[in-house]
């Protein structure tokens, strides 16, 4: 393991035991994510993008191999504990009852910490301070997504995994989105792994890259190489939108 | 009673057969059958506890009570389908909560320990404790699965296993506990409890009959209460992990 790795995925699979058939949900999988840059996860449909992003905060357990963080295995750390440390973005921003305030201020007081100012995470992505006694259901997509990025900063997370955040967004909140993250990794050093259809968004967001296929990583390494020479027929497929989806 | 005034009364079963056939609904045979099964059962119950409460013998008690817990226990557990260990954890519901009451009506002195008192209001107990622990345990099953996004999300941002249920908890035992609070809130306005018309029928004074049914109204609010509480307590950590991770059977 090398200085710089944030997450390193070794030879993980997920196999799921469903009405005495198994399925095979990640097959043998490694990649290593490096500090403060943001990773694409790119792949069709029912290619195995969220359960791998599930699998590094551990909602999902890994039927074999492992993952570190920081060198020290996940399954080491509490559970707890990793989960703060590497903080989730779900696809579809769901809210507690309450105000923004209270879901930003969510993580932080489960813990019965002392609770931080919501002003300043509102700050983080962009949103003024008059959004803070708002309801969160009443607020455009755009920025509920935000506030849910928000809610998961409040942790203090060093990993930050997106599930498609903007993936019900049109392109203007998109790109909203995607500058309030790349700002995030600059000025905090965040480690992002990012989940998306969107290949014209991978090229603009991220630094790396993985590709998945049936639960495979198909291809993987810097951004700026494989969108300009893909090094397998698979890959060079996906990009044309040849390489369909599993469901 | 007479046996005569027993079977005119089966005329009303007439009646409904009657309706069955003329709408067509086909329920002629299942009629039947619940007229011959509730015959037989509540005759046979009927010697059962006449023996039981002549031999005065705590044993039987015990035994009468324990097969009372057992049969609720299994018909509230078809309720947990796909919950692992539903039976253990509703028995252990009702158990909880039928011990619990008695050891406050017999240790407050609130009825005599005899078979007479101890076997119906055990039944009582022991029945709503049932409806209540069916109730929780489905509404915890469709609660977990319908906020399945939000537990997660909890989950994700550090939250324990309890702390991710806690909108689930939450409306399972309420859930559990609606029937009997709306039945405390009309007692007396559209029915007269069932324990209560017993008594009157029989000849007991109606002011005294009411003294009972209000303290077993009480008691099965309490009973109702300990047993969802304790199903839900102890049926939430099925659903997760040790790891905290949600499991839904299906997924």
């Amino acid at each position: 393991m090398t200085k710089g790795i944030k997450l390193n995925v070794e030879n993980i699979s997920l196999v799921l035991r469903e009405k005495e058939r198994n399925s095979t949900l990640l097959d043998n999988v490694s990649l290593e994510i490096c500090h403060g840059r943001v990773r694409a996860l790119l792949g069709p449909s029912g290619s195995g993008k969220s359960t791998l992003l599930y699998t590094l905060n551990r909602l999902r357990e890994i039927s074999e191999g492992k993952i570190f963080l920081d060198n020290t295995e996940t399954r080491m750390l509490n559970v707890l504990e990793l989960r703060r440390r590497v903080g989730l973005v779900m696809q579809k921003a769901l809210f507690f009852a309450g105000t923004v305030s209270d879901n930003i201020l969510y993580g932080p007081r489960i813990q019965g910490k002392e609770l931080p100012d919501p002003d300043h995470y509102l700050e983080l992505v962009g949103l003024s301070s008059d959004f803070a006694d708002r309801d969160p259901n009443t607020l455009s997509g755009g920025q509920q997504q935000r506030v849910s990025i928000a809610r998961a900063l409040a942790n203090n997370p060093e990993v930050l995994l997106l599930d498609e955040p903007t993936s019900a967004l049109d392109a203007q909140a998109s790109e909203h989105l995607e500058n309030v993250v790349a700002k995030l990794c600059r000025e905090r050093q965040l480690t992002v792994v990012w989940v998306t259809h969107d290949l014209q968004q991978a090229r603009r967001i991220a630094q790396d890259v993985t590709l998945l296929y049936h639960g495979k990583v198909l291809e993987q390494g810097e951004a700026a190489d494989f969108f300009r020479q893909p090094s397998t027929e698979e890959g060079k497929a996906y990009l044309e939108g040849r390489l369909g989806g599993v469901d | 009673m007479t046996y005569l005034a027993l079977g005119l009364s089966l005329g009303f079963v007439g009646l409904a057969a009657i309706v069955s056939r003329y709408q067509e609904l086909g329920l002629e045979k299942d009629l039947a059958i619940g007229v011959i099964r509730a015959f037989i059962q509540l005759t046979i119950v009927g010697y059962i506890l006449s023996y039981v409460f002549a031999a005065q013998n705590s044993l039987y008690i015990f035994l009468m009570i324990m097969l009372m817990i057992i049969v609720a226990g299994r018909n509230a557990s078809k309720r947990g389908k796909g919950i692992s260990q539903a039976q253990r954890i509703v028995l252990m519901g009702i158990a909880f909560s039928e011990g619990i009451s008695l050891l406050l009506l017999l240790g407050l002195r609130i009825i005599p320990a005899t078979a007479q008192y101890i076997i119906p209001l055990s039944g009582m107990i022991i029945g709503n404790s049932m409806v209540a622990a069916g109730v929780t345990l489905n509404r915890l099953n469709s609660e977990f699965r319908l906020r399945r996004g939000e537990v997660e999300l909890a989950l994700s941002l550090g939250a324990t296993s309890k702390q991710a249920a806690l909108p689930v908890i939450q409306s399972a035992v309420k859930a559990g506990m609606i029937p009997t609070v709306d039945s405390m809130k009309t007692v007396g306005l559209v029915q007269l409890p069932g324990m209560m018309t017993g008594q009157i029928l029989a000849g007991a004074d109606p002011v005294q009959a009411v003294r009972y049914q209000i303290m077993v109204m009480f008691l099965i609010s309490g009973a109702s209460a300990i047993t969802s509480l304790i199903v839900v307590l102890l049926g939430y950590r099925c659903f997760f992990t040790s790891h905290a991770q949600l499991v839904l059977g299906d997924s």
